[in-house]
């Protein structure tokens, strides 16, 4: 799975011969080999790697607090998304929601790699909401879609329908 | 900048030693474990870092590496893979090593938890040439995994080997940052510090590994919040005080006196007025209907008569209006002989569901019109009525003006052709009838007029800042529904527009003023009155409950569609009539029940309506039972025929039942049908408080309405009861020794005396079976009186010697033949398969239709196709996505032209795989687009455009209208220039989106946002 979340984020990042693969232990964590030096590995590191080799900088943040919060989110995903148990799964989308309140993604106004490994790791729980909680978890749900409509981003993910009329909230009749 | 730790908390010792090694100026704020510092996370989070920004951080690794990084050190590849084996690998095993040591005192197992993690480490260290992880020089990689391991690494009876890594602890730790760390968070005492202990009692247990703990049963978990449903640690108190309560036996607590109609307030009671939302009476009510009211009310107020409360409970058919005209018209009857034919139906279904009102009445009464007459000339006298002229339909063929639901037309929003008069079904919008463009007459398909007449509409812009005063005091003291609050709040902040009350119609309350002689109220104005005028059916002293809020507590239960006129609209016409009218104190909404996936239809004949359950042969307890776990609380739930079986099969049957015929069982054989001796053993006393603890449970939730949650706790004391028996075996000990038999006398006296207690609590829910029960136990009748008074009494209500009657089984199996029958029977045109279907989104009740591209739009696809219909369907987006890319770069005409060709190519193999007419599909795409794309010169462009676009770009459409409105309301209300430009940025975003769902080059588009 997370292999395939690195081959999209290459291509996102339009870094032209794709990195070789493996992955470790039980939890398959992704390994990336390399021949000039030793192998890297964990999602994050990769990920962050991938980004500094495509010089795309500012997808880590711009400035250091902006580095420190995408840093954070991307520790989240890999430690409270992944293996996440059914009943943590309302706790993660209540925070994202109420986190994301006043923001478009989750370092504020820019995005970054932090949304696309959260757009990843948290897809198949968006896939199995219903209509009726993706209202309940607005902020998060309209975060979801701009992530998924991010030029390059969705690659190897179906898209998840984002209704923008809210069905749930009976207006005047 | 401020840092907040908290003693005890390993992770503060990273953050203080990495601030103290960084010499980062910043306040550090000791708070206590529970202290919510990050204010949107759910859980306290500890430490936190406040930033500048104003934003928190909660990671202690993030916020080690800020504070590096502040120091001018960039982190590396190395450092950054080093915090996420800490963070993903080492710290779950830390904090289950630490659990068990600290919490369980397990040291020996401790080892093996880390052994995995600590030799990585080790080898990871041995094979380096640098004392450190890293490098030469200690970095933030080494101070956090020194951190993390000093609790367990500093007691060294816990570790052993690994002599690269106790080296490379030992040199870390030397570091003044680090001993000093310590000390302020665990008071230098490693694994000993109270304060570790104190810190990871708080933390929940991790999910990591074994030591997991498994729910109950197979219960889908229904509390949002703290529900209850974790595992009581009882103490020696709880224990001793339930031995106490035991032995106060029936005759010590208070009984209930008998239900005496009619039923008044009483000085000094608890005087709860129960009402539940009036059912329709044109059509018979579906199992819905029953669970969203009439049943929830039902069971509240039984419980209320069980607690001693005084409690009216009042209901009856809502029985003006047009739909009643209409369906007087389809069948051929007068208005009035409709209202008699279903008001019977209605009454008659309920009374088969065993819904105990105190009175069942109906609208269309003398008492309604005076009621509702007096209620207008107060508000009249008082100026809370305006006159207004309203445009409405007019069919002239069947000379009479349409209400909404009467017309049909397309949408002005979205152009869908079926839209209603009051809202459209594929948009969701709210409509004006008179907007609507081609209307038809529902009945007749001729086109209606528009004609003008007047009518007078409730001021409620006037009574909005006495409404809201109200309301805060209402939902502020009283149990209202989170939804119920939601919309009111939603309606009140969207500001109150003036409600039309009259209409031209004749079945109604006439409007009693000379200039609206031949009008009669709008239902929604009229409807409510219904609940003081059925009241006053019942009872002459009606004003003793509805003018009288000082002793009257009311209790509303109905659907959440309805909360808007039972917490806005009657409350703003009591208010304004100004007559000490009781206004509802407790408004309790479910949220929408629906049938397999799929909404109950009445006209596809789908789904189960209330006088279709009777036939069924399955008992109307059974019945409610069902229904009641299924209680739409805080989330839509589905009826289903499998369900249903596996819970009357495994809850019914094998728990509850089994558990109250075995107790019963053993009395009878083992005992001559007298309860035993009981010589409460430690266990036995553990029981009784476990049992206590549920009944407190039950008495909590529904005491809050918590129906749902509350039939959990009944399931939970026959779950314990089972158990008990299970591992005490009456069955075997009476055979034994004299010890032996009388251990087997006090397991069934005790499992005999909870079978009684649940007897009481299943009153409310399954009143026939309770009744069952009491009679095989042959239970004295004071104990529905007195079980459930106070905080709940559970005592020894079948003391020694008391004879029970004869005992038999409780419930049957429901056969899965049967349970295919039945839904066979009532699925209407339902395809079969769609139920063992994988975890699909679940479509719900609501009109949302899905846009074509969605997978789970295709559910009457069969088995093959449809998995061909989903590739198809994924390589229609993902080629569509191409075709986009290609205009965006704006590529050459011919290879655009080939592409779209593909794409057409690709949505008609999808149209067959879906068994549709490719045709419609291409025609479909092109319609639906046309609203939101500007009229495009090239062909291409249109057809390029699938269904999922047009639907996202329509709404972007309408969030980038919403956002503009934003961005100019802040700029007119001056507000900060720091606000306004995020909300600027989100807009730019939202437009840049559009431009790209409408597969435009976004450029344009951004410029002539500006013009505008």
């Amino acid at each position: 799975m997370s292999l395939k979340e690195l081959s999209s984020l290459e291509k996102a990042l339009g870094l032209k011969k794709p990195n070789k693969y493996s992955t470790q232990g039980d939890r398959k964590v992704p390994v990336l080999q390399s021949i000039n030096g030793p192998a890297l590995v964990g999602l994050v590191t990769i990920a962050t790697h991938l980004v500094q080799e495509a010089k795309q900088p500012e997808l880590l943040g711009g400035s250091a607090e902006h580095k420190a919060v995408v840093q954070q989110w991307l520790e989240y995903r890999v430690t409270k998304v992944d293996g996440c148990h059914k009943e943590d799964i309302k706790t993660i989308l209540k925070d994202l929601n109420s986190y994301l309140e006043d923001k478009v993604y989750l370092a504020g106004n820019q995005f970054t790699l932090a949304d696309t490994l959260m757009y990843y790791g948290i897809h198949h729980v968006i896939v199995d909401l219903a209509v009726q909680e993706k209202e309940k978890y607005m902020n998060m749900t309209r975060w979801f879609d701009h992530v998924q409509h991010y030029p390059g981003v969705r690659h190897h993910l179906p898209p998840v329908v984002v209704l923008r009329n809210r069905v749930y909230t009976s207006g005047h009749h | 900048m401020k840092l907040f730790v908290s003693d005890g908390n390993p992770h503060c010792v990273k953050v203080l030693a990495v601030l103290e090694f960084t010499g980062v100026k910043c306040d550090v704020k000791h708070v206590n474990h529970e202290e919510r510092v990050v204010p949107y996370l759910s859980r306290p989070a500890l430490p936190a870092l406040l930033l500048p920004s104003g934003t928190h951080l909660f990671s202690p690794n993030s916020i080690c590496q800020y504070l590096i990084e502040l120091n001018g050190q960039e982190s590396s590849d190395i450092v950054n893979q080093w915090l996420e084996w800490e963070a993903t690998e080492l710290q779950p095993a830390v904090m289950q090593a630490l659990h068990m040591v600290v919490l369980q005192g397990k040291g020996a197992d401790t080892p093996r938890v880390l052994r995995g993690p600590l030799s990585y480490l080790d080898q990871s260290l041995s094979q380096r040439t640098t004392p450190f992880l890293t490098a030469e020089m200690v970095s933030v990689a080494d101070v956090v995994l020194w951190a993390a391991l000093y609790p367990i690494l500093s007691d060294s009876s816990l570790v052993s080997g690994n002599q690269t890594l106790q080296l490379w602890f030992e040199r870390v730790g030397m570091l003044a940052a680090c001993v000093s760390a310590v000390q302020t968070v665990l008071q230098g005492k490693g694994l000993k510090a109270e304060s570790l202990k104190t810190y990871l009692q708080r933390q929940p247990t991790t999910h990591h590994g074994q030591g997991q703990v498994q729910g109950r049963g197979t219960q889908p978990c229904n509390s949002p919040e703290g529900g209850g449903d974790d595992d009581c640690v009882l103490s020696e108190e709880e224990i001793q005080s339930a031995v106490v309560t035991w032995g106060k036996g029936l005759t010590d607590l208070p009984m209930v006196p008998e239900r005496q109609h009619p039923i008044l307030p009483q000085e000094g009671k608890r005087n709860v007025l129960v009402t539940s939302a009036l059912p329709y009476v044109n059509n018979v009510p579906h199992l819905g209907n029953i669970i969203g009211c009439v049943l929830s009310a039902d069971v509240f107020a039984r419980y209320g008569r069980l607690r001693g409360w005084n409690v009216l409970y009042v209901c009856g058919t809502d029985e003006y209006g047009t739909a009643t005209e209409n369906k007087a018209r389809e069948e051929g009857l007068t208005a009035q002989q409709i209202c008699d034919k279903y008001h019977a139906v209605h009454a008659s279904i309920y009374q088969w569901f065993q819904v105990d009102f105190d009175f069942f009445g109906r609208t269309t009464t003398k008492k309604q019109t005076e009621i509702a007459q007096n209620i207008f000339w107060r508000l009249h006298e008082r100026g809370f009525l305006l006159e207004d002229i309203v445009e409405q339909l007019r069919c002239e063929a069947c000379q009479r003006f349409l209400a909404d639901r009467f017309v049909e037309g397309t949408c002005p929003f979205c152009s869908y052709p079926e839209a209603r008069g009051d809202q459209c079904d594929k948009c969701g919008k709210l409509i004006n009838a008179v907007e609507l463009r081609e209307p038809t007459c529902k009945v007749c398909s001729q086109t209606p007029v528009v004609q003008s007449s007047k009518h007078l509409f409730l001021d409620l812009p006037k009574l909005e800042a006495e409404l809201e005063q109200w309301l805060e005091r209402s939902t502020g003291s009283g149990d209202w529904t989170a939804n119920a609050k939601q919309i009111t709040r939603s309606w009140v902040r969207d500001g109150l527009k003036p409600r039309c009350i009259t209409r031209d119609l004749k079945w109604g309350t006439p409007v009693p003023h000379p200039d609206f002689s031949d009008k009669v109220f709008y239902v929604w104005f009229d409807a409510p009155i219904g609940y003081l005028s059925i009241t006053a059916n019942y009872t002459d002293q009606w004003e003793k409950w509805w003018k009288n809020p000082q002793q009257v507590e009311l209790y509303n239960f109905m659907a959440k569609d309805n909360v808007p006129f039972h917490s806005v609209v009657f409350p703003c016409s009591l208010l304004g009539a100004q007559d000490n009218y009781t206004l509802v104190n407790h408004l309790v909404a479910t949220e929408y029940l629906n049938y397999e996936d799929t909404k109950f239809s009445k006209s596809r004949g789908v789904g189960v309506f209330g006088d279709m359950a009777k036939d069924t042969g399955i008992p109307s307890d059974v019945w409610r039972f069902y229904l009641l776990y299924l209680r739409p609380e805080g989330q839509d739930s589905a009826f289903s025929w499998v369900d249903m079986a596996t819970k009357n099969n495994s809850e019914l049957l094998n728990n509850l039942g089994n558990f109250i015929n075995r107790a019963g069982m053993f009395v009878s054989k083992f005992f001559e049908s007298c309860v035993p001796a009981m010589a409460l053993q430690q266990e036995d006393k553990r029981l009784l408080a476990q049992v206590g603890w549920e009944l407190k449970q039950y008495i909590n939730l529904m005491d809050r309405v918590k129906i749902r949650d509350a039939l959990k706790c009944i399931l939970n004391i026959s779950r314990h009861g089972n158990q008990y028996i299970q591992v005490n075996e009456p069955w075997k000990k009476i055979k034994g020794d004299e010890t032996d038999r009388q251990r087997s006398g006090t397991v069934t006296g005790v499992s005999v005396n909870v079978a009684c207690l649940l007897s009481v609590m299943l009153q409310p829910y399954m009143p026939t079976v309770s009744h069952t029960i009491r009679q095989q136990l042959n239970a004295p009748p004071s104990v529905t009186g007195t079980l459930l008074q106070g905080t709940g009494n559970f005592v020894c209500s079948l003391p020694v010697g008391h004879h029970i009657g004869t005992v038999s089984p409780l419930f049957q199996k429901l056969e899965s033949e049967q349970i295919e029958s039945l839904k066979k029977r009532f699925g209407g045109q339902q395809p079969e398969e769609e139920e063992e279907a994988k975890p699909k989104p679940k479509t719900t009740a609501q009109p949302a239709t899905t846009p074509a591209s969605d997978p789970a739009a295709q559910t009457a696809v069969n088995g093959a196709d449809a998995e061909r219909a989903r590739e198809l369907t994924l390589a229609v987006a993902e080629q569509g996505e191409k075709v986009r890319t290609l205009k965006g770069q704006k590529a050459e005409k011919t290879v655009i032209g080939a592409e779209v060709t593909k794409l057409l190519e690709l949505k008609k193999q999808l149209s067959l795989a879906e068994g549709k007419d490719p045709e419609p599909v291409l025609t479909k795409g092109k319609t639906t687009a046309q609203p939101a794309t500007t009229p495009a010169s090239d062909p291409a462009a249109q057809t390029a455009v699938n269904g999922a676009d047009a639907e996202r770009a329509r709404e972007l459409t309408l969030a980038v209208a919403e956002q503009g409105e934003k961005v100019r309301t802040l700029k007119g209300q001056k507000a900060e220039k720091t606000v306004i430009g995020a909300e600027v940025t989100k807009l730019l975003e939202l437009k840049k989106q559009l431009s790209l769902a409408e597969g435009k080059d976004p450029e344009p588009v951004l410029t002539k946002g500006k013009k505008k």
